[in-house]
């Protein structure tokens, strides 16, 4: 009999289950797992080394491109980085635009997730029901900021611009006549809110369609229970953060334990794993998209019954309003000033992180006292997440490791940087 | 309450570590401390052991030769104004103070804490030790931290490079590295091949680095 050696292969760049551009350099005992080498940086941008050549607000972009799939969580992260540092408080209102805006990107990020895992696993029609819901989210991001993903809405000292009273409606076309259109304006004939209740009222229905597709489906759970189980004791070794630790049993939500912006004055839960496998960590995550619809409902009552300021007034941070730099000269020179140098932040550093949909996504900001950061220090959660791949895939078969790329939830925007 | 469990820390740890010299800061409610490479493991350690840092949420590198340094001196500004006051090789000079820095983020998720630690890294290549059998979530850290800023880490079971392209050359983080990189590639039609071919692009500041002198933020 021949004797059999064990092969190496290569998987990606350019594969769909990839999740982006990941190349994983696999050793195969027939067709279980021996060792799982992940190589990435296909995606590396120089994100930190750009943020050190330009006025701290002119990073906020980046932001959004580093996770791509949570763009709002990033900026929040970036922005109270920078907050800290110059020692401002932004108005309350800002702070529950923050926070309903931070949950919305977490619904969006988990419906991504979920269409593109089910898709791995061979549930197609999670997809097409996953972009449904999340047309209405990313009109809500075109609402407020007019771009449906790059937002650059999070400013340093509250959020760009107040919430529009009017819900941006569709137009007719050749190929939406007038009656078609308008049944797809009728939850947009009142403000943001108005179309954002709507929807929260919508979602949990939807959930409960995910789950009955999924939750107990046969084929999805052969391919998720017991797959790619980490201890709790390895999850802390690894550095996860987010669902990936939840998953693992152990209760860590920075939302809860650091509250930052208007978290400690929400009422949530956080969902917990028992078992740490792919399918605990699809429990949690489904879990958490429940939590996230009630936390922006409670968002959606705080801001129609307080309006007020989303900006700081202090210019030198924040822009004047047009009138203003029109009219008066001190105006003109704080824009003028602003949007030439930016603003200098006081030496010093920090570090604040955000409990993004992915785990802890954190800014390391080391400021000498420039108008530009001196070292902007990205800390992405999936880079860890990805680094245990070695771990969680070693002793399974091929097939499973798609299952568990998908599970960890991968974006390869923040890994490469 | 943050603040005081923070100095409780800081106490505990000078408590601790009698026999080895570090410095403590406490800024922005979170504390930091410094320790020299020679004692670095053994501070890592104690404090996973014995302070339940049972998680190293970050690591990298930083290359602190420009700090403090701008493009523009805001004293003269006046007189040169914008385009004639960029001066790229203005007071870029040479100190001997350390320049690369490898600065922990420790988490403990059992008391909340949060700590970070800083060590110089010496020599040139720089050199410290590897915390890998302590947090193996270092492992593809360390890895960045070689491939950015150049620092060798000592006991890293396989130190390559990570984020960047198979055959690249130099640290992109180490701030004498310019933006726009050292050569640039392109697929060449007659040896029907990629070719790399030093940058054709002109580094340009649109914004000077500037630090004003504020002192609204001084107590």
């Amino acid at each position: 009999m021949p004797e059999i050696h064990n092969y190496t292969l290569n998987f990606g760049p350019q594969h769909p289950a990839a999740h982006g551009v990941l190349r994983l350099i696999l050793e195969l005992d027939g067709e279980v797992v021996e060792r799982a080498d992940p190589h990435i940086g296909l995606l590396h941008r120089g994100t930190e080394k750009l943020a050190e050549t330009k006025p701290f607000n002119q990073s906020i972009p980046y932001m959004d491109r580093l996770d791509y799939m949570s763009m709002m969580c990033n900026e929040h992260a970036y922005v109270m980085a920078i907050e800290k540092l110059l020692g401002i408080k932004i108005p309350e209102r800002a702070e529950y635009i923050r926070v309903m805006f931070d949950e919305i990107t977490r619904i969006l990020n988990h419906l991504l997730w979920i269409a593109t895992h089910g898709l791995d696993v061979g549930a197609m029609t999670m997809f097409l029901y996953a972009f449904r819901e999340r047309e209405d989210l990313v009109d809500c991001y075109e609402a407020v900021s007019g771009a449906r993903m790059h937002a650059a809405y999070y400013r340093p000292g509250g959020v760009y611009r107040d919430l529009p009273d009017q819900m941006p409606q569709y137009e007719t076309s050749k190929w939406h006549n007038a009656e078609e259109v308008s049944k797809l304006n009728e939850n947009r004939q009142g403000s943001l809110l108005d179309f954002l209740e709507d929807f929260t009222n919508r979602f949990p229905k939807y959930v409960d369609e995910y789950e009955t597709l999924l939750t107990e489906n046969r084929i999805w759970r052969q391919r998720t229970v017991g797959i790619g189980v980490v201890s709790p004791e390895r999850a802390l070794q690894l550095g996860f953060s987010g669902p990936m630790i939840r998953g693992s049993g152990i209760e860590w939500d920075l939302r809860k334990k650091r509250p930052y912006a208007a978290y400690d004055k929400l009422d949530f839960s956080i969902p917990i794993g028992i078992n740490g496998d792919s399918y605990a960590r699809y429990l949690v995550r489904m879990e958490e998209m429940r939590q996230s619809n009630h936390i922006i409902k409670q968002c959606i009552t705080w801001l129609r019954d307080n309006p007020g300021s989303v900006m700081i007034d202090d210019h030198k941070v924040a822009p004047p309003k047009r009138a203003a730099m029109k009219d008066d000269m001190e105006g003109l020179i704080h824009h003028f000033k602003l949007f030439t140098e930016g603003y200098c932040v006081p030496e010093g550093e920090v570090y604040s992180a955000v409990e993004h949909p992915k785990g802890e996504f954190g800014i390391y900001l080391v400021s000498d006292g420039a108008n530009k950061p001196y070292r902007l220090r990205i800390r992405a959660p999936g880079f860890p997440h990805l680094a245990s791949m070695n771990e969680m895939a070693k002793g399974h078969m091929l097939a499973d490791v798609v299952s568990i790329i998908g599970s960890q939830d991968i974006v390869f925007g923040e890994i490469d940087r | 309450m943050m603040k005081n469990s923070l100095e409780t820390l800081r106490t505990e740890l000078q408590e601790r570590f009698v026999d080895i010299p570090f410095k403590t800061d406490i800024a922005y409610n979170e504390l930091t401390i410094e320790v020299s490479a020679t004692n670095l493991f053994q501070v890592c350690e104690t404090l996973r052991n014995r302070f339940d840092f049972s998680q190293l949420i970050d690591l990298c590198g930083v290359d602190y030769s420009q700090y403090k340094q701008t493009d523009w001196e805001t004293k003269t500004a006046s007189s040169t104004g914008f385009s004639r006051g960029v001066n790229k090789d203005i007071n870029k000079e040479e100190n001997d103070d350390p320049r690369y820095a490898v600065v922990y983020h420790l988490l403990s998720v059992k008391n909340n804490q949060r700590i970070r630690v800083r060590s110089f890294a010496e020599g040139e290549p720089p050199r410290i030790d590897s915390v890998v059998t302590i947090w193996n979530s270092a492992n593809w850290y360390e890895r960045e931290a070689f491939d950015l800023v150049g620092i060798l880490f000592d006991g890293h079971p396989d130190l390559r490079r990570i984020l960047t392209d198979y055959g690249f050359v130099g640290h992109p983080l180490r701030k004498d590295f310019p933006v726009t990189g050292n050569v640039e590639m392109r697929y060449d039609p007659d040896k029907k091949r990629v070719i790399y071919e030093p940058v054709s692009i002109e580094p340009r500041t649109l914004v000077p680095r500037v630090i004003r002198q504020d002192n609204r933020y001084n107590d």
